[in-house]
């Protein structure tokens, strides 16, 4: 017979997804019959920011995708504040791979901040003065308001991983998942990039991005969620961002990893 | 007798015939543009071409049941139930096998349009023998249409045009980045779902005027010869809507003229010069102005880089440069500077310092973005921050040429 759960631990758990912003519970995705994430429970805790860091192919993207919806997973379910995710995608603000879209679309870079104003204007709002304002004090916040009538394809690539966020701040959300926002990005980007996400967390919001190089951890975050298609732990830096559990995350991987973050960022 | 057509005055019918068609065009060409902004161009083709069995059997069944098998509204309806099938094909082949969609359309496509000429066959050998219609829905005829028919294709034209309006900001956001329309609430099944009932609906009213085989190109000549005049997205569906208008109004008019000629070329051939010409002659991003630009920025570069080697006492081997310094009066054929090219050639030499120097410090990075190696930094810069960077620099140095 199944022995019937604690009272207490059945209250707790309640209380923890009641506070996280982004609380996954047994989430599973498969490409095929092979999983990329097996069975992974993690509970963002609210006004952090916290890393997900694991080996290529270890279904970081994978996971933040399907928390989202963007890609179906097999099982599993995903709560904001004790929330169904779906039911509070305007709270959440997620940006892409820089690399996911065609950098020759034919946009403008302020077009696409506007992008991020969708669901507030929905089908056939139109954009009012106020909205132009609030998308250049996005692009102010990432120091690109010198482009924000040039066409997308005359940027950098940092500078671009900026105009994304840029339309993640349009949306004024409560949590940003970020996919490797640090990704091939010029100095200069990382430490704009990284301001922005400190002052989100300085206005209480919480901040989860899939992050690669393993360096700069304990300076960016407050938190880590290591994983390998599994999860391996979570937690504060201090006590999770260990040798031992790095171990098990990249297992022989390691070495390459810690002695040059940039080949593991590449 | 042409230009008469144009104008609108070749009678009543001729009239409605031209109109209709030109809303056709303009409905085409925008929402072309949202396929081929998604990347999916191809998948009209499969459409298209799978509307085919649809209007040869919507024929037998209405000569089956007694009625008019030319019935315009009846073929059409059926056109479009065999289109929405061969839709669904390309779609449940590419998503729930391992096929690519680019093989799924040429798979559909093929069977759809074999299947279609088989059934055209069955209906010739039929006793009806009123089948002479059928084969203006292969390449599109303008002659004999009725007026009820050309209000038919205004009217699908202008309410495909009306949903475009309505759902143009989803359908923008997927094409561009379909994860974060998701992560948008936009429900990119439904809103792919609108795009390709849109495309399905354009090609069954076109059917008649422009012809299945030919469709596919007035939904994507259009949009493509459109992005050679913008890089904004809202501006290349609105003239891509003013392209396909035309080329449909010219078309349908050279046809009132010569009824025996099919429609649908001559609207293709029509949309087809004005890519060309869009191609050469557009400003900013055609090829005519690519090629000037390039030529412009070579002859810059090589000028650039001998006075800079002029400058360095370096010697000039590229007999290009060599050429380019001497029609400028810069240099003499033996590769000695003139006085005038040791001045330029020494301002040029600070420029270059300057611009290193700029492009080094992380605070001028906006205006380090906008070095392209010709650009002095003088238009980039206030004097103050030139000033700043020469003190950096050490002051302007003597070059020996």
């Amino acid at each position: 017979m199944l022995q019937i759960a604690n009272e207490d631990i059945v209250r707790a758990e309640a209380q923890n997804l009641r506070e996280s912003p982004f609380a996954i519970r047994g989430l599973t995705v498969s490409y095929g019959q092979k999983p990329a994430v097996f069975s992974v429970d993690a509970t963002v805790e609210a006004g952090k920011m916290t890393a997900i860091v694991g080996p290529n192919g270890a279904g970081k993207s994978t996971m933040l995708k399907a928390a989202l919806g963007i890609i179906k997973p097999l099982s599993g379910q995903v709560t904001h504040m004790g929330r169904p995710v779906a039911d509070e995608m305007d709270r959440i603000a997620y940006v892409p791979q820089r690399a996911s879209v065609d950098w020759d679309f034919p946009v403008r870079v302020i077009d696409v901040v506007l992008m991020g104003l969708f669901r507030k204007t929905g089908l056939l709002g139109r954009l009012s003065g106020a909205d132009r304002k609030h998308a250049m004090a996005c692009l102010e916040r990432v120091g690109m308001t010198d482009f924000a009538t040039r066409q997308i394809g005359q940027l950098s690539g940092g500078q671009q991983q900026r105009v994304f966020l840029a339309r993640a701040l349009a949306q004024d959300a409560d949590l940003y998942l970020l996919d490797e926002p640090f990704a091939g990005v010029d100095a200069a980007t990382e430490k704009a990039i990284i301001a922005v996400l400190k002052s989100l967390r300085a206005e209480g919001r919480t901040v989860v991005a899939v992050h690669h190089d393993l360096s700069t951890v304990p300076d960016y975050f407050d938190n880590v969620l290591l994983l390998n298609v599994r999860k391996i732990a979570e937690g504060p830096v201090a006590t999770t961002f260990t040798d031992e559990n790095l171990g098990a995350a990249y297992g022989g991987r390691l070495a390459t990893a810690r002695i040059d973050p940039a080949a593991v960022a590449g | 007798m042409f230009f008469q057509a144009l104008l609108f005055q070749l009678g009543y019918n001729a009239t409605l015939v031209t109109f209709g068609a030109t809303l056709l065009g303009i409905a085409a060409g925008v929402t072309g543009s949202f396929l081929f902004f998604r990347k999916r161009a191809l998948v009209s083709d499969a459409i298209s071409h799978a509307t085919l069995p649809g209007v040869a059997l919507a024929f037998i069944v209405m000569v089956a049941l007694g009625f008019d098998g030319r019935n315009l509204p009846g073929l059409l309806l059926g056109s479009a139930i065999s289109a929405a099938l061969g839709l669904f094909a390309v779609q449940w082949l590419s998503s729930r096998t391992r096929l690519t969609e680019d093989a799924a359309i040429g798979a559909v496509l093929s069977v759809f349009f074999g299947f279609g000429i088989v059934l055209l066959t069955v209906i010739q050998t039929m006793s009806s023998g009123r089948q002479a219609g059928l084969e203006g829905f292969l390449l599109g005829s303008t002659a004999g249409m009725l007026y009820a028919d050309a209000l038919l294709i205004a009217g699908g034209g202008a309410l495909a045009l009306i949903l475009v309006a309505i759902f143009r900001r989803p359908m923008m956001m997927a094409s561009f980045d379909p994860e974060f329309a998701r992560s948008s609430g936009i429900n990119l099944d439904r809103t792919d779902l609108i795009m390709m009932g849109l495309v399905m609906g354009v090609t069954v009213i076109g059917l008649k005027i422009v012809g299945l085989i030919l469709i596919v190109a007035l939904l994507i000549i259009p949009p493509v010869a459109a992005r050679f005049w913008s890089d904004r997205a809202d501006r290349v569906v609105v003239i891509a809507g003013a392209l396909g208008g035309l080329s449909a109004w010219i078309g349908a008019s050279a046809s009132a003229v010569a009824p025996n000629l099919p429609t649908g070329p001559i609207i293709v051939l029509t949309a087809f010069a004005i890519f060309t010409a869009s191609m050469l002659f557009a400003p900013a991003r055609g090829l005519l102005i690519s090629a000037i630009q390039h030529r412009n920025f070579q002859r810059g570069v090589h000028i650039r880089q001998g006075l800079v080697s002029l400058a360095q006492g370096q010697p000039i081997y590229e007999p290009m440069t060599i050429r380019l310094l001497r029609a400028e009066g810069l240099a003499r054929a033996d590769g000695v500077p003139t006085p005038d090219g040791v001045a330029r050639a020494s301002r040029v030499l600070r420029d270059e310092k300057r611009w290193e120097t700029a492009r080094a410090d992380p605070a001028l990075e906006m205006a380090a973005a906008r070095y392209d190696g010709l650009t002095q930094i003088e238009d980039v810069l206030t004097s103050d921050q030139i000033d700043e960077l020469d003190a950096r620099i050490g002051g302007p140095r003597e070059v020996t040429p």
